[in-house]
Order: C-alpha cells, then sequence, then structure tokens
C-alpha cells in the first residue's frame, strides 16, 4: 500500500492549503467591504472639488495657473502608478503594469521619455527591473491609506510638471467596476484644460479672492491632484480585496477538485491492493 | 420662502455636511467671512477654526476644521476641509523623502535588465494567467 500512503499526504497537504486559501478569502471579503465604504465616503470630496475646477476653467480668472493650460508640444510625460503592496490578488497589478507600458510605448514612439512615481511596493519592483525613470515612490500604505502619505509624492511630480519637465501627468489605477471585474485605468491629471470641455460662458466673470489669486489657485490645484490620486488609491485597495478574494475563491474550489480526483486515484488503489492480497491467499490456499 | 444657499461641506475622506442653509460663516485668512444667498463667487483659503452654518429656521450647526478651501457660487457654497496636517515646509520635507526612497531603490539595482528582458517577463506573466484562465473555463465545460 505504498502508492497509497502517498496520496494521502498528498490529499492532506492540499487540504491545509485549502484551509489557508478559504481563510485569505474570508478576511479579503471582510476587508473589501470596508475599502468598498471608504472608496464611496471619499467620493464626495473628489467631485465636489471637480466641480470647483469646472467653474475655475469657465472663469476668466487675472492668473492662469500653469496646471490649466494645455502645452502643445509634449517632451516628457509622468506617470502615477497605483499598485498593491502584496501579491495572491490574480492579475491585477499584472493587467495595471501592462496598461502602463503599453501607453509608455505609445509615447515612445513619438519620442517621449516617462518617469514614474510609484505607490505600492509591487510597482516600484516592476519598475526598477523595467529601468524605467523613477522619480518617487511610496509603499506601505496599508489598507487605509491617509491623505498625508501622498502628499511628498504628488509634489514631487506636480513641482516637476510646473518646473516644465514633464508636460503631463497621468494616474494609472484600477477601477473598481463590481467585485468580479476590475480594469486598469490611464486617465490625464493636468493639464485640467484636456480634461474640461470648455462652454461659452454668458458673461464674463472672475472670483474675489482671499488672500490672492496665485496663492489660492495654485492650492486649490494642488489638492485637486491629491484627492484625485487619493481616490484612485482608495478605489485600488477595494480593487485589490475583491480580486484576492475571487483569486482565492477559485484557489479553493481549485484545491477541491483536486482533492476529489486524488480520492477516486486513492480508492482505486486502495481496492487494488485488497484484489491483490485476496487473489494471492487464493492461490496460495489452492496450492495447498 | 426666505432665501437659501446649498451648503457642502466636505473632507478628503468623508462627507461633512450637505443642505441647504441661509447664512455661513467661515474663518478666513484674513478673517471670518459671513456669506449670504447671491454673494459674488469667491474662492478663499480656510484656516484652523470653525464654520458655522444657520440653518433655516433659526438652528446653527458648527463645524471645525483645521485648514481648507471654500468656493463660493451665487447659490451654493462648498468647503473643502483638510484633515491633514498641512505646511509648506512639511509638505517640502515629505517631497524629499519620497524622492530619497526612489533613488534607494534605483540604487539597489544590482544589474541594469533590458527593457526587452522585463516585457519579457511580463508577457510570460501575461500568458500564465491565460493559461490558467483557459485551464478554468475547460474544467467548467
Amino acid at each position: 500500500m505504498a502508492g497509497a500512503k502517498e496520496i494521502r499526504t498528498k490529499i492532506k497537504s492540499i487540504k491545509n492549503t485549502q484551509k489557508i486559501t478559504r481563510a485569505m478569502e474570508m478576511v479579503a471579503a471582510s476587508k473589501m467591504r470596508k475599502a468598498q465604504e471608504r472608496m464611496y465616503a471619499a467620493r464626495p470630496y473628489a467631485e465636489k472639488i471637480r466641480t470647483v475646477i469646472s467653474h475655475l476653467a469657465h472663469a476668466h480668472t487675472e492668473y492662469r495657473p500653469p496646471a490649466l493650460m494645455d502645452r502643445p508640444d509634449v517632451k516628457r510625460v509622468g506617470y502615477i502608478v497605483i499598485s498593491t503592496d502584496r501579491g495572491l490578488c490574480g492579475g491585477l497589478n499584472t493587467n495595471l503594469f501592462k496598461a502602463t507600458v503599453q501607453s509608455m510605448r505609445e509615447w515612445q514612439a513619438k519620442g517621449v521619455e516617462s518617469e514614474l512615481c510609484t505607490v505600492g511596493t509591487k510597482a516600484a519592483g516592476f519598475f526598477r527591473r523595467l529601468g524605467v525613470k523613477v522619480a518617487a515612490t511610496v509603499s506601505h500604505l496599508g489598507d487605509t491609506p491617509r491623505i498625508e502619505d501622498l502628499v511628498g509624492s504628488v509634489k514631487v511630480m506636480f513641482d516637476r510638471f510646473r518646473e516644465g519637465e514633464i508636460d503631463r501627468i497621468y494616474l494609472v489605477h484600477n477601477v473598481f467596476l463590481n467585485t468580479m471585474t476590475q480594469k486598469p485605468s490611464v486617465e490625464l491629471l493636468v493639464p485640467v484644460s484636456a480634461r474640461v470641455e470648455k462652454v461659452d460662458a454668458p458673461h464674463r466673470w472672475d472670483y474675489l479672492y482671499e488672500p490672492d489669486a496665485t496663492v489660492l489657485l495654485d492650492t486649490l490645484l494642488v489638492r485637486y491632484v491629491e484627492s484625485l490620486v487619493y481616490q484612485g488609491l482608495v478605489e485600488n485597495v477595494a480593487c485589490e480585496m475583491a480580486a484576492r478574494m475571487i483569486a482565492m475563491k477559485s484557489a479553493s474550489d481549485n484545491a477541491g477538485s483536486l482533492i476529489d480526483e486524488l480520492q477516486l486515484v486513492y480508492n482505486k488503489a486502495r481496492q487494488a491492493a485488497i484484489t491483490q492480497e485476496l487473489s494471492e491467499i487464493v492461490a496460495g490456499a489452492a496450492a495447498v | 420662502m426666505a432665501m437659501t444657499l446649498h451648503v457642502d461641506i466636505v473632507s478628503a475622506e468623508k462627507q461633512i455636511f450637505s443642505g441647504t442653509a441661509e447664512m455661513l460663516v467661515a474663518t478666513a485668512e484674513e478673517g471670518e467671512l459671513g456669506i449670504l444667498p447671491r454673494h459674488s463667487q469667491m474662492l478663499a483659503r480656510l484656516k484652523p477654526g470653525q464654520v458655522r452654518v444657520k440653518l433655516q429656521f433659526g438652528e446653527e450647526q458648527v463645524f471645525y476644521v483645521s485648514g481648507g478651501l471654500l468656493e463660493v457660487q451665487p447659490h451654493t457654497v462648498t468647503v473643502l476641509a483638510d484633515t491633514a496636517e498641512r505646511a509648506a515646509d512639511l509638505d517640502e520635507a515629505k517631497a524629499i523623502e519620497a524622492k530619497r526612497r526612489a533613488e534607494e531603490i534605483l540604487a539597489a539595482r544590482s544589474d541594469e535588465i533590458s527593457l526587452a528582458r522585463a516585457q519579457a517577463e511580463l508577457a510570460e506573466a501575461v500568458a500564465q494567467l491565460q493559461a490558467i484562465e483557459k485551464l478554468r473555463k475547460l474544467r467548467k465545460a
């Protein structure tokens, strides 16, 4: 019964793996619910600031911040890539990086170089190997990211944009469609004008500023970029949890079907051994 | 009916208040501002302090914000409150930290792997995923 014993150990080890994946599935499911709530909670701010920015784009302001104006010739582009810190979440990160690399390639074909700001250890690792210039990086933000953690990296990119080092900033993250599907998205962050459609205002108007237009508009735009990146990050956490839940569920299912198959093989092996023993006994008795 | 304002107070992490009010008083950097309906468009920076909302029928609600921005349109007021502690030099320090981490990672790279190889790795991973996907479909069929 040597074969049968081996199979038994194998079944046991698969069962152990299944226990782990099932536990991870349940943990991810409960974390996903919380992450989703956070995602919805962060939406009003993003919506409001978007409204303010679109008002601003329609106003005839005395000072036009550089982030509002489209730059005709693009020499360098920046990406803020939001990935997860941990793996075991299916193809989430891989699909995201694929989308990033594709967009980078398109720019490269036009002779435009790219540089990156990575969020999360997975992006940092991947783009280091790729050999792209990484201007800033932040990781280990946990499941409840705070906006403070992002401020530094966003500032690096935004400053480079203001100095004219890069002409466009894209935000790359996963969009939470539903629990089963997450889609990578590459969206243009600044210049803003490319995002808001122009409407002919009925009359010219400008804001009153307290204290001063330059300072205020710059602050507003920094807040705008930060809030979009934060929103992306929170959404990406929800995606991570959902993807992990699905990945772990299918791992548990696969382990289950593997166990069933092995159980069948084991039963056959056991039966064969019994039959053999019996026929040996019968043959022995016949010989006597 | 008396003229009213629509007031939204939001922070990056959640919505704090949304509703109709008769007047809003906020602490701007250059002093308190009282906003009544039909105020002309305005942008102001808030410093840490109170935001008081006078609701209809005489009720009043008070919120504390640790800074932020205020946008006024004739019939809507939006307060974009900061949750984080903000200061220019603090932001700068964080930016430097983020840059340093990036440089560290670049320095840790022992040998430069070419773009082609990394892409090959990526392609491999994608292929694996597709294979798994196919396998799963076959199982089900």
